[in-house]
């Protein structure tokens, strides 16, 4: 196997982790941001739903973020370096997010367990407030931070705004806060039934017309911002994934309307794989434009390749484990 | 504060705070599988009670495990961008190595949280087991690294700094893995046993005469003894490796200052720099060379012949290797009394509240001789980040805003402990599962 092609493999799985990590984090996510915006006269009903669905999954919904970051840093050492250095703010904010949000998670289920049965429709709004704050900036700030690799501009040191406050890099991070919002909305509807299901169905509406009106926005403004990026994804390579990308996003938003939410479920996942295939096949062969292709930041093909003979292993170990862990928590709940 | 001392003080915090709940996710599921295992054994329901709550505290410190946890995958990088540089390359995959097993121990720790009622008994317990493995074996992977650390092996590297990986298994095949793995390890369960026993002991204090909190005893003082016990043969392996592999760190540790055969070990003693000699310290002739390589005769190097560029923080790895290892003497004695006590009056209640006393002072032992542990490993390695490869200074991040992430940082974390005890001290006081 050449050397090219190891280092592309190990591309091609880290965009598959980060595939995992957008589906399963990303849902998580966006229940959080339910849990936070949760509303009228079902408020405490639709918590309730959100910390069902999450309960025994959430944990193993993040350790894809960890997978990433080992993946960037053993394959290409030298781009995770720079990055960060580039991002070492943003990731810094995001990493107390994501801190903050295990805990409040965590705290907010043991102080609700500690109640007496009669007050356990009561949630703690303390913890409560800032599991969803914290959900909200968590994908917020890792959208900027993945907007501010495709600008082309991680350098961005000059005076002046860094790169991850502008407006293309914003635009990315609420665009993945409101992806994850439409997801979790999607597979809440699925998990739900009766008035309950009617909430999540308007939430995943509401969702699913700020994601498709931010996805135009990111696009106008990476015309403007990212423009070698813009080019790539609209090339004659990249255009077709995207496109059938949009089509899965619309078959869900379809299927929403409709009421076939496992269809729903289904097509939104396929939305979030073709664009995530989209987005690498435009950034091939950089990892971090300019700076880096791939192959100037790959470290060691020899650690690559152990890690790649690895992942059979891990595969034959996480996949079945998580199989049952579903099968357990969420058939016919 | 400069960029450096920041980014050590950061590093040293979330380490010191991830290293307990690490070690309360290695040890407490194994006292709480041998509890359910008592109970589907017996069928008696005290032990399902005490299996209940270790599983809420289980849970409850395993979360705080993994956010610290993912916080050290993200700061490694973001704070020693040159050492992950390296360290990525060579190594990085031993980090997805123990990525498999974090996940393992997450998925089944979420069945076992919530899957009292949806599995058979034997299921549940086996998820439990599932989770005492993967959670050692991920502690083990990461030794694999920190071993790596302080015996870089598995490549080599021009002047120009090309790294070329010859063996990407290297460490696993080095005695110093094994050995630092089996030290941390047993770490992990004396810290937990002693802890576990310690709490329990201040319930029987209090009045709580009964099954639940013998049995409580009886499992973490099991669980804690065997392991101090067999603490000290593998600290004697850890100590002959460092001294062949960084005698700066060595001499350091034994306050050893003057290069010699036959050399005394010393007991306690604090570390005067200026005139390179160890102040009111106990000697025990010949005692050095014993614990460097089985041999009085061999020739120890003291610090005052390794140039002072190259020391660690001497009076600080000498005060954490003394405090580790009386702890440890400590906890070993307890564990004959316990034991002992315990032998004497048969299955009657141990009746001597000296006794207990002492496993309740004794509670917080085996964590803070943990820290001391690592504080050794760590700060004796210094002033390497890689030692004989990478400087710390050299590897640090040339970002400016250090300093401010480190106060949040620490904030963050106190915040965080703070929590954890109210809501430890909550789940104690509550009626029993």
């Amino acid at each position: 196997m050449s050397d090219e092609l190891v280092i592309n493999l190990a591309a091609l799985v880290t965009l598959l982790v980060l595939m995992l990590y957008a589906i399963f984090g990303g849902a998580d996510f966006g229940g959080g941001v339910w849990d936070f915006f949760a509303a009228g006269a079902r408020k405490s009903q639709q918590r309730h739903a959100i910390a069902k669905a999450m309960g025994p999954v959430w944990e193993a919904n993040h350790v894809w973020l960890i997978f990433v970051i080992v993946l960037l840093f053993t394959c290409f050492p030298k781009g995770y370096s720079a990055l960060g250095i580039k991002l070492f703010v943003p990731f810094h904010l995001a990493l107390v997010g994501i801190m903050l949000r295990g805990a409040a998670f965590v705290f907010r289920t043991y102080t609700r367990a500690a109640q007496v049965p009669a007050a356990a429709n009561h949630i703690d709004t303390r913890w409560t407030a800032v599991f969803g704050a914290a959900s909200v900036i968590s994908p917020l700030l890792l959208g900027a931070a993945f907007g501010t690799v495709t600008s082309g501009d991680l350098r961005g040191d000059t005076i002046g705004t860094p790169t991850w406050l502008r407006p293309y890099a914003i635009a990315c991070g609420l665009l993945a806060l409101s992806t994850c919002a439409y997801l979790a909305a999607v597979f809440l509807c699925a998990e739900t039934s009766g008035e309950l299901r009617r909430d999540f169905r308007f939430r995943a509406i509401l969702s699913g017309t700020t994601t498709a009106i931010l996805a135009g926005a990111v696009l106008a403004l990476a015309h403007r911002e990212a423009n070698w990026f813009f080019n790539r994804l609209l090339s004659a390579q990249s255009m077709p994934i995207v496109l059938t990308g949009i089509a899965f996003f619309i078959a869900s938003a379809f299927a929403v309307f409709a009421g076939r939410y496992r269809f729903a479920r289904w097509s939104a996942v396929g939305q979030i794989v073709l664009l995530l295939i989209g987005w690498g096949n435009a950034h091939r062969p950089y990892l971090v434009y300019p700076e880096f292709t791939l192959i100037e930041a790959a470290g060691s093909v020899q650690t690559i390749k152990f890690l790649l003979a690895t992942l059979p292993l891990g595969a034959a170990l996480i996949a079945p484990s998580l199989w049952f862990l579903f099968k357990v928590f969420k058939s016919g709940s | 504060m400069d960029t450096l001392t920041a980014a050590r003080w950061q590093m040293a915090i979330s380490l010191a705070f991830h290293m307990v709940f690490a070690a309360i996710g290695i040890g407490l599921p194994l006292l709480m599988v041998i509890t359910e295992r008592q109970f589907l054994r017996t069928g008696k329901p005290h032990y399902l009670e005490l299996a209940k709550k270790w599983a809420k505290v289980t849970g409850l410190l395993f979360v705080i495990g993994a956010i610290s946890g993912t916080a050290l995958s993200f700061e490694l990088g973001l704070l020693w961008p040159k050492y992950m540089d390296l360290t990525g390359t060579v190594v990085g995959h031993i980090f997805a190595l123990e990525g498999y097993a974090f996940s393992i121990e997450a998925i089944f720790i979420g069945l076992y949280l919530y899957g009292w009622d949806r599995l058979s008994p034997r299921a549940h317990w086996l998820c439990g087991v599932v989770i005492a493995i993967s959670g050692a074996v991920s502690g083990v992977m990461i030794l694999g690294v920190n071993a790596w650390m302080q015996l870089p092996v598995g490549f080599t590297m021009d002047v120009a700094g090309n790294v070329l990986v010859t063996d990407p298994m290297a460490i696993f095949k080095r005695y110093a893995w094994f050995v630092m793995a089996l030290h941390s390890t047993l770490s992990c369960y004396v810290a937990v046993g002693f802890a576990v026993a310690g709490i329990y002991a201040l319930g029987w204090l209090r009045g709580k005469r009964d099954d639940y909190h013998r049995s409580a005893m009886r499992i973490a003082m099991a669980v804690g003894g065997v392991c101090a016990m067999l603490q000290p043969a593998s600290g004697d392996l850890i100590a002959k490796f460092v001294y062949r592999t960084q005698p700066a760190k060595f001499a350091a540790m034994e306050g050893h200052f003057e290069t010699q055969t036959y050399a005394p070990m010393h007991i306690g003693g604090i570390p005067d720099l200026e005139n390179g000699r160890l102040k009111y310290a106990i000697k025990i002739p010949y005692m050095l060379g014993v614990l460097a390589a089985h041999d009085p005769s061999v020739r120890i190097v003291g610090l005052n012949d390794i140039p002072r560029q190259d020391w660690p923080n001497v009076t600080l790895t000498h005060i954490s290797f003394q405090l580790m290892v009386a702890l440890g003497i400590a906890l070993m004695l307890l564990t004959l009394w316990f034991w002992l006590a315990t032998w004497r009056r048969q299955s009657r209640a141990i009746e001597s509240r000296w006794l207990l006393r002492c496993m309740v002072y004794a509670s917080p032992l085996g964590f803070i001789a943990l820290e001391a542990g690592w504080m050794v490993t760590e700060v004796g390695r210094q002033p390497w980040i890689i030692n004989g490869i990478m400087r710390t200074k050299d590897a640090v991040t040339p970002v400016q805003s250090v300093g401010t992430v480190f106060i949040g940082f620490t904030l963050l974390y106190t915040i965080l402990a703070a929590a954890v005890v109210y809501f430890l001290i909550s789940l104690s006081r509550r009626e029993r599962a």
